[in-house]
Parts: structure tokens; sequence; C-alpha cells
């Protein structure tokens, strides 16, 4: 089973400078996993205390897996996953990890981190 | 240093004043490797607010499918602040992902009364660096607009 994973600009320095891997599971834990066995390190980058990034979008064929299942979300063969770090920021002083998720607005689609 | 095209730096600080007092942002892409900023791209706020922005997750995946297919990069990285200097905070530091992009700032808190009339007051424009929490500040050179070059073009 082979998976592609779009790797970022700011990751590539885990994949050799590779744009894209390949890679295994049948979720995206596993998957992440699997990467991580091939490229020590870039686990940590996009999961924190058990949950995906607040500030990485991991997408399935096209779908914010946050919508999808987040970390459970099944893959199959052939599957496109996309990794890509938000575009924010703003002149709000809040240091990370104190989440600037607490600043955004209760409509946004994905809720803040859990406590 | 920054090189960039009138019009774009004209549609950059216009964007900031149409969302004052929201932070308003974008993306100026170019061809991959060329630091040129050619493409302008106006973003939504998706957190619509005076102190954060973030791009859309969905419009996200949108400009970098479609920057893909077009072989660009974002080679500016634009956002507004409405009531401080444009100088990246904390956030912005803590939260900028792209290494080889130029950091634009532009801060529209002159340019605004108390009763949030226009005042006319300079936007301040300026382009950093921010790589591995190291910001560095760097010239802006604004080139004239491309209308002649564009007018000997086929």
């Amino acid at each position: 089973m082979a998976i592609e994973v779009r790797i970022p600009t700011i990751l590539r320095t885990y994949t050799g400078g590779a744009k894209a891997v390949d890679a295994d599971g049948s979720t995206l834990t596993a998957l992440i996993d699997d990467l991580e066995s091939n490229h020590p390190g870039i686990k940590d980058r996009l999961i924190e205390n058990g949950d995906l990034r607040r500030f990485v979008n991991v997408y399935i064929n096209d779908e914010d897996v946050r919508f999808i299942g987040g970390l459970e979300a099944g893959l199959t063969d052939g599957d496109q996953v996309v990794v890509l770090p938000a575009v924010a920021g703003g002149s709000h002083p809040t240091t990370l990890p104190a989440s600037p998720a607490s600043l955004l607005p209760p409509t946004t689609p994905r809720g803040p981190r859990k406590p | 240093m920054l090189t960039i095209g009138q019009e774009i730096h004209d549609a950059i600080v216009a964007h900031a004043l149409r969302d004052h007092p929201d932070e308003a942002c974008g993306v100026v892409a170019g061809p991959e490797g060329s630091d040129r900023p050619e493409r302008f791209i106006e973003m939504v706020n998706a957190a619509g607010s005076p102190t954060f922005y973030e791009f859309d997750s969905s419009d996200l995946f949108a400009l970098y499918k479609d920057m893909d297919d077009r072989d660009e990069e974002p080679v500016v990285i634009y956002h507004s602040h409405t009531a401080t200097e444009a100088y990246p905070s904390r956030t912005d530091i803590g939260l900028a992902s792209e290494p080889n992009a130029h950091y634009v700032l532009v801060s529209t808190r002159d340019c605004f009364d108390e009763a949030g009339g226009n005042n006319d007051g300079p936007v301040e424009f300026r382009s950093y660096r921010i790589i591995d929490g190291v910001v560095s500040e760097e010239d802006v050179t604004i080139t004239p607009s491309q209308t002649t070059q564009e007018e000997s073009s086929p």
C-alpha cells in the first residue's frame, strides 16, 4: 500500500528535501507513525499532546482531516495526503503555545485545542 | 531585499485600509525560485479579528494547489496590524512557516482617527525574513508599474 504525502517546505529538512514521500497506514495516526520511522522527528512537528497541532493542517484527498475524523481518519491505497502549516499570525502578543485559538470567534470550524 | 511592483504594493495597502480595523492578509505568488512577487492574491481573514489573522483551511488548500499547478511559491505573505507598528509580533514569529517568503507587514494605525474616519496618515509598509524564530528586516524597493512592458508584449 502506498500513500503519497506532500511535505511543506518547512518540514523538508526531515525528508532530505523531498517534496513528497510515500508512506503506509490505514489511519492518519498509523501513517504518521510510518512517516516517523523513515523520517525521525517529523511526528513531533505534526502532533502535540496526542492531537494534531493547532496550526498544522492535514488534508486527505482535498478534505481537511479535522472534518473527517482527525487522526482516526481512514486511508486507502492511492489516497493523497497533503500537509500544510497554517498561514496565521497577528498583532496579538499572546505567545505560543498559549494558543491564539482562544482568540478565534466561536464560529471557527475547528474548535480550540483541548485542555 | 524585497523588490515589488508599485501596483502590487498599492493593492496590499488598499486591502489593509479596506479591512481596517480587522487585520487583512494575503499572498503574492511568483515563479518558484524567482523571488519575483507577481500574482497578487487577497485572502479572507477567517479569524475576522483586529489582532489575529488566519487563512481559512479550505482556502489555504486551494491556494497551495493552485500555486503548485502553476509552479509558483508564496514570494510574499502579507498582513496588516491595525493598532500597532508594522513589526512581527511574537505570534507572527511563532507561526511563520515559510522560510523562503518575504513577510510583509503594513500598519494602518495612523490612517484613521479615533472615530474611525480616514485621516490620510501614512501606511507603514515593511518587509522581513522570519527563519527559525529570527526576524531580519530588509529593504523594500518599489518598481514602477509594468504597463510599458505589458504594452510592448505581443
